[in-house]
């Protein structure tokens, strides 16, 4: 081959080795600023269990704890709420819970709970991330005549029932969540950790 | 005496010249650079965006002395700006009128667009140049709105970043990931200033800086949709272009007085618009615990917010807020009109887009109500006709009956 003569061939090869090699060299020092951007250590610390005192609720009474920042709800509910649960299967969209991420194992049941008075949920709808209104009135002039008590998101008009289950054709695509908890004593709860294994 | 300083002031600028194009600069973009002589009202709106994004940066920088970036002192430290900081409320009023006055000059700039067909060939890139700034503008607004951390502020930014959890499989990681917690927090907090003051600000400026290089290379279209480049005298200059420097800046100097007029107007007697500017509940402290009763975005959000509000899906409804802003993009290949002008378009052309203009006036207005039934109805009217605007043009633009082109520009 004489001097004179460019090997196109070899410079695209050449060109295209180059580039792939500096496109790796980008992806590893882009890492460190991309994975910066992840919740910190000291973020993630502040997902410690908390510890909620009970014993002041009264039946039909909500009460907002704050963990990992999020709100969550303890709502003690009376005989005639809990009555009201099994009828409603029908407008629900997932009434058996059987969509698993949106609650632990132990909290599948009809009443989505450890104790059937003590409803425990994260008070975020899972369409967009508002916290919904307790509306606990019966057939209230907004939501309607077949209403029998639930929560009602401002934001985008999900509605759910005493269980924190979703209506049927609402934006919101599942139930609410419900945190591991377990009970301490019958009037102390510790929500963020499971239930010691039974 | 004058002559001296005459003379040495032109070997001053031959010193420049021969070291940076400034005189070739003046002229291929001021004193040589034609536009067409028959521009009306509506091109005032690229000047004017101009203003406001000159606005916006230096009152930013302003508030950047007073403002600080953390949960816990945010919301104190703007209304430190509001009541202790000499002139604190006049500059803080400025940026947030200036935000609202953005979006109404980018909207009127941009229907000047779909008016005169100022997108279609060889402007295609001036348009997509366009429609990035607008995104990145909404982006930059949306960041923004969160900095004075009051409860609209913390309740829009939790709704917006949940949009991005609705992208299947990765969209809980990729949430978690642009907050940098568990829910908007200190740290979203003060990764958006630092968006809001540099990252987006300086994307601006370069999309601008290529919108504006585009412009010069392919020229202003006009009121009439023909290009003036085709008839040139002898020395290649239009016939129907005047030089910009000194005709078109001398004009737009009116339509900034006018403008400045009205913004003055707005920040001295209605700087919160009646909660249109600013809204109520974002005097509010943000409380992560407690949604307000009802929550709106801000105006300029509002059309695409009501298309998202009107699909019964989570999911969906994020594909159709993202594809109401996408369609935006392809506009120049929709239309296959043979004129570009309302003026010379038939009466399909001028049908469509008043249907689209009532679908995003109404859809803009349903985006701040509560979802009552009756209001999510006409949302799905709307995003229906928003839609079919778009999908529909290939065939309605060709169909059209179109008049004939004049051979120049006219003057009414």
């Amino acid at each position: 081959m004489s001097t004179d003569e460019i090997d196109y061939g070899r410079r695209r090869m050449l060109l295209a080795a180059t580039a792939a090699m500096g496109g790796v060299g980008a992806v590893y020092v882009a890492t460190p600023f991309v994975l910066s951007m992840d919740p910190s250590e000291k973020a993630k610390a502040a997902g410690a269990p908390i510890d909620v005192d009970i014993s002041k609720l009264e039946p039909g009474q909500v009460m907002t704890v704050e963990w990992r920042g999020k709100p969550v709800w303890v709502l003690r509910r009376n005989e005639q709420m809990l009555k009201t649960l099994p009828e409603l299967d029908k407008f629900l969209r997932d009434p058996n819970s059987d969509e698993l991420s949106q609650q632990p194992v132990y909290t599948k049941n009809p009443q989505r709970s450890i104790n059937p008075e003590y409803m425990v949920m994260i008070g975020i709808c899972t369409h967009l991330g508002c916290s919904p209104t307790y509306r606990p009135e019966f057939a209230p002039p907004d939501l309607g005549p077949e209403w029998k008590g639930g929560f009602f998101c401002p934001c985008h008009g999900s509605t759910y029932d005493l269980a924190g289950r979703v209506y049927a054709g609402m934006p919101a695509p599942s139930n609410l969540v419900i945190p591991p908890h377990h009970y301490v004593s019958a009037t102390r709860l510790l929500v963020g950790v499971d239930p010691e294994v039974v | 005496m004058f002559d001296k300083i005459s003379r040495r002031l032109g070997d001053l600028r031959e010193w420049a010249d021969a070291r940076f194009p400034l005189t070739a600069f003046w002229q291929d973009h001021l004193v040589k650079y034609y536009a067409p002589k028959n521009l009306n009202f509506w091109y005032f709106f690229g000047s004017l965006a101009f203003l406001v994004l000159v606005i916006q940066l230096l009152t930013g920088i302003f508030l950047t002395m007073n403002y600080k970036p953390t949960a816990d002192t945010a919301f104190a430290s703007v209304e430190y700006i509001m009541r202790d900081v000499n002139w604190g409320w006049l500059i803080r009023y400025m940026h947030s009128t200036g935000a609202s006055f953005f979006f109404i000059v980018i909207y009127l700039h941009m229907f000047r667009a779909l008016l005169y067909g100022s997108y279609r060939r060889p402007r295609e890139l001036l348009w997509v140049f366009g429609m990035l700034i607008f995104v990145v503008l909404m982006a930059e607004a949306f960041m923004g709105y969160l900095l004075p951390w009051g409860q609209m502020s913390f309740w829009g930014a939790q709704v917006i970043i949940s949009l991005f959890g609705a992208i299947p499989y990765i969209g809980d990681d990729l949430a978690l990931w642009i907050r940098g917690d568990f829910v908007v927090a200190d740290a979203t907090l003060n990764r958006f200033f630092a968006f809001h003051v540099i990252a987006f600000p300086l994307l601006l400026i370069g999309l601008v800086l290529f919108h504006m290089i585009a412009l010069h290379s392919v020229g202003s279209n006009n009121p009439d949709g023909i290009e003036i480049k085709k008839k040139k005298d002898e020395d290649g200059v239009p016939l129907d272009g005047i030089p910009f420097h000194p005709y078109y800046t001398v004009k737009d100097m009116v339509g900034v007085v006018v403008f400045l007029i009205i913004f003055s107007a707005v920040i001295f007697y209605a700087p919160e618009m009646g909660g249109w500017f600013l809204e109520k509940d974002n005097f509010v402290p943000a409380d992560p615990l407690k949604t307000p009763e009802h929550i709106a975005p801000l105006w300029y959000f509002t059309p695409f917010y009501a298309i998202l509000r009107a699909v019964p899906d989570k999911f969906l409804g994020v594909v159709a807020m993202g594809s109401s802003m996408a369609v935006l993009f392809l506009l120049p290949w929709l239309d296959r009109s043979p004129v570009r002008s309302i003026r010379y378009r038939g009466p399909w052309f001028k049908l469509a887009l008043s249907v689209f203009v009532v679908s995003f006036v109404g859809l803009a207005y349903l985006g701040t109500v509560a979802a009552t039934p009756l209001a999510t109805l006409f949302s799905r009217i709307f995003s229906v006709l928003y839609f079919a605007f778009f999908l529909l043009m290939p065939i309605y633009s060709q169909w059209d009956k179109t008049k004939p082109l004049p051979e120049r520009v006219t003057e009414k």
